[in-house]
C-alpha cells in the first residue's frame, strides 16, 4: 500500500480557514479589488489574461501530475496552480499576446514547481519565476502597459483585444510609459514638474494615473486576507517598512535627481501586490516570525534599489527570487526558542553536538 | 584498457566528459549560445585534447610524479596557444567572438583529467584514440546545447556558418519558424544553458535507466526445474 504524501502545511481541519485548499480560495478571493481596479483602468486585458493563465497553468498542471504520476485531482483541488496562474496574469501586462501566458505558465508550473517536486518542494515562487522568465526574454511585449484608460482614450473594443491577443495586432499606439518609467528615465524636471506634465501622472494624487488604485485595491485584499489570518504581518511590514524609510533619504528635496517619493514607491508598480500576495508564500519565504520580518525588508530594500539604480523599473519579481534563495540562510540564524528552553537553539550549535 | 570499442564507449556515452563527469562546464555553459560558437570551440578542444594525450602519454615513462601535474598543464597550455594563433590565423571573426574561451581551454579539466587518468598510463595510439573520442563526445554535447539554444533563441540553426567553412556557407541558416518568430532570449542567455545542459543530462539518464531495466528483465529468465516456494498459507 503507498500512502498520500500531502505537503505542507499539514493542518486537517474541513471548516475553519487552515487546509491548503481553503488558504488558496480565501487568496483568490482577496486578489478581486485589485482585478477589478486593473480592469477598469486597463480595460478588458487582465481578465483574458486571467482566463488564459489559468487554462494553461491548469492544463500543464494536469500534464505534470499525469507524467509524476499522481492523482490528478487531489492535487488540482488544492488550488495552488489557480493562485499561481492569478499571480501570473496579474503581473503580465494586459492585452499580451497569448503564447506569452503559454511560456509563462509553462514555466511556472512545469519548471519552477514540478521539475522541483511539486508544492512544499519549490525553492522559488513559480509565478515569479514565470514572469521573471518572461521579462528577460520578450523585453518588448512584457513592457506595454496601454494607456490608463481615465486619459480621454476609451477602452479597447472587445475585438482589437481578441487581435492583440490572438493575431499579433501591435499595440504601439496605444501604449504609454508607466509611472516608475517616468521617474527612472526622468532628466532635469523636479518632481513637481513631472507630476505635473507626464501623462502617466495625470490626474494621480501620488503615484500615478491607475497605478495607485491597483495598489490600494491589491492593499485592501492583503489586509482582509491579514484579517482572516492566512499569514502574519511581519513579511509585509517588513517589506513595506523598508520600500517606506529607504525613500525618505533618497527623495532630494523632489529634485530632478530625486527617487521618487515614499508614498510613490508604496504605491507603484508592484509593491502591494509583491508584498500581500508574493511574499507571504509559505513554502518560499522564511519560516520563523522574525525570519520573515528580516525576509521581506530584504526584499523591500532590493526592490527599492533595483528601481533607482538597477535595469529595469519595477523590480518585485527579480528581488522575490534573490530573497527566495537567501530564505534558508535566514532560517538558519533565525531558529526560534522551543517550549521548555530558555533561549533559542542556534543552528550552529546544534551541529557542533552532534 | 586497450581495447578500442571500450574507450569509444566510454568517450561518447559511458564516461561523457560533459554529461557523465561534469568536466568543462565552463565553456559548456558560456559559448553554446548558437551551433557554430559551439562547433568552433568543440574543434579547439578537439585538437588541444588529442595532441595533449599524445605527447603526455610519450613522455609518461620520462617525468617523475612529483613534477607530472605542473608537466602536464605545460603541455596542454602549449597546444592551447597553437590552437588560439591557428584561429587567429583562419577563423579571426570566431576568434574574437569565442574570446576568453579559447585561452581558457587550458583549464578545462576534461583535457587534464583524461591527461593524468588515461594518457599517463597508456601507449601513443590508445591514447590518441581516447582523446579523439572523449573530445568528440565534449563537441556533440556542445552542438546539441548550442543547437538547441539557437533553434528557440533565435529560431534559426547554422547561422553564421561561415566564419568556420567560408563565405560559401551563408546559405546554410535555416529559419525554421520563419521571420515572425519572437525570440525567446532566455535560451540565448546564460539560464538557458543551465536549462537544456540539465535537459540533456536528465535525458542521458533516462535512457541509461532503461537500458539497465530491459537488462535486468532480460537476466531474470527462470532457471529451468526451479520450484516456487510457498509463502503462504498453512505450513504443516
Amino acid at each position: 500500500m503507498s500512502l498520500m504524501r500531502p505537503s505542507s502545511p499539514h493542518t486537517h481541519s474541513a471548516s475553519s480557514i487552515s487546509s491548503t485548499s481553503s488558504v488558496m480560495r480565501t487568496v483568490v478571493l482577496a486578489t478581486l479589488p485589485g482585478l477589478i481596479a486593473l480592469t477598469h483602468f486597463f480595460g478588458v486585458g487582465s481578465i483574458l489574461n486571467l482566463l488564459l493563465a489559468i487554462i494553461f497553468c491548469l492544463g500543464f498542471e494536469t500534464l505534470a501530475l499525469k507524467l509524476r504520476k499522481k492523482p490528478v485531482l487531489f492535487y488540482l483541488g488544492d488550488y495552488s496552480a489557480l493562485v499561481t496562474a492569478i499571480l501570473l496574469a496579474l503581473a503580465v501586462p494586459p492585452y499580451a499576446p497569448w503564447w506569452l501566458i503559454a511560456t509563462g505558465s509553462f514555466f511556472a508550473i512545469v519548471v519552477a514547481k514540478h521539475l522541483y517536486g511539486g508544492l512544499g518542494f519549490n525553492p522559488f515562487n513559480p509565478a515569479m519565476v514565470g514572469y521573471v522568465v518572461l521579462l528577460i526574454s520578450f523585453p518588448v511585449e512584457m513592457t506595454q502597459w496601454r494607456i490608463p484608460a481615465i486619459e480621454g482614450l476609451g477602452y479597447l473594443p472587445l475585438l482589437d483585444s481578441l487581435n492583440a491577443i490572438f493575431a499579433g495586432a501591435h499595440l504601439d499606439g496605444f501604449t504609454s510609459a508607466t509611472p516608475l518609467d517616468a521617474i527612472k528615465h526622468n532628466q532635469g524636471l523636479t518632481v513637481e514638474d513631472l507630476y505635473a506634465t507626464h501623462s502617466a501622472f495625470q490626474s494621480a494624487k501620488i503615484a500615478g494615473t491607475g497605478w495607485e488604485w491597483v495598489n490600494i485595491g491589491f492593499l485592501v485584499g492583503g489586509l482582509y486576507l491579514l484579517y482572516q489570518k492566512v499569514f502574519t504581518w511581519h513579511a509585509p511590514v517588513g517589506m513595506l517598512a523598508a520600500l517606506f524609510i529607504l525613500p525618505v533619504f533618497f527623495y532630494d528635496g523632489g529634485s530632478s535627481a530625486s527617487a521618487g517619493s515614499p508614498f510613490f514607491h508604496l504605491f507603484s508598480g508592484a509593491t502591494m501586490l509583491g508584498a500581500f500576495f508574493i511574499i507571504t508564500d509559505p513554502v518560499t519565504s522564511a519560516t520563523s516570525t522574525l525570519g520573515r520580518l528580516i525576509y521581506g525588508a530584504a526584499i523591500g530594500a532590493l526592490v527599492f534599489i533595483i528601481r533607482v539604480w538597477g535595469n529595469y523599473p519595477d523590480a518585485v519579481a527579480f528581488a522575490v527570487l534573490l530573497m527566495n534563495f537567501a530564505a534558508p540562510f535566514i532560517d538558519y540564524y533565525t531558529v526560534p526558542r522551543t517550549y521548555g528552553h530558555e533561549r533559542a537553539q542556534s543552528a550552529l550549535r546544534k551541529e557542533d553536538e552532534h | 584498457m586497450s581495447n578500442y570499442k571500450e574507450i569509444t564507449t566510454n568517450g561518447l556515452w559511458k564516461n561523457n566528459p560533459a554529461l557523465v563527469q561534469l568536466l568543462g562546464l565552463c565553456p559548456l555553459l558560456a559559448v553554446t549560445g548558437s551551433f557554430v560558437n559551439a562547433l568552433g570551440l568543440g574543434m579547439a578542444t578537439m585538437l588541444v585534447l588529442i595532441g595533449s594525450n599524445v605527447v603526455v602519454s610519450l613522455i609518461r615513462n620520462a617525468v617523475s610524479d612529483a613534477v607530472k601535474l605542473p608537466a602536464f598543464v605545460m603541455i596542454i597550455a602549449a597546444f592551447t596557444t597553437c590552437t588560439e594563433l591557428l584561429m587567429q590565423a583562419f577563423t579571426y571573426e570566431l576568434y574574437q567572438i569565442l574570446g576568453i574561451f579559447i585561452p581558457l581551454i587550458v583549464t578545462n579539466c576534461a583535457i587534464l583529467g583524461r591527461a593524468d587518468a588515461f594518457a599517463s598510463k597508456n601507449p601513443i595510439l590508445p591514447s590518441a584514440v581516447d582523446g579523439f573520442m572523449m573530445a568528440l563526445g565534449f563537441m556533440l554535447v556542445l552542438l546539441a546545447i548550442g543547437g538547441i539554444r539557437e533553434i528557440i533563441g533565435n529560431g534559426t540553426l547554422f547561422a553564421d556558418m561561415h566564419l568556420i567553412f567560408g563565405t560559401g556557407a551563408e546559405s546554410w541558416k535555416l529559419e525554421l519558424f520563419g521571420s515572425n518568430y519572437v525570440n525567446f532570449l532566455v535560451a540565448v542567455l546564460p539560464p538557458g544553458a543551465f536549462f537544456v545542459a540539465g535537459l540533456l543530462i536528465a535525458v542521458k539518464n533516462m535512457i541509461d535507466a532503461q537500458i539497465q531495466k530491459r537488462q535486468a528483465a532480460l537476466k531474470a529468465k527462470p532457471v529451468k526445474g526451479a520450484k516456487r516456494v510457498r509463502t503462504t498459507g498453512k505450513i504443516a
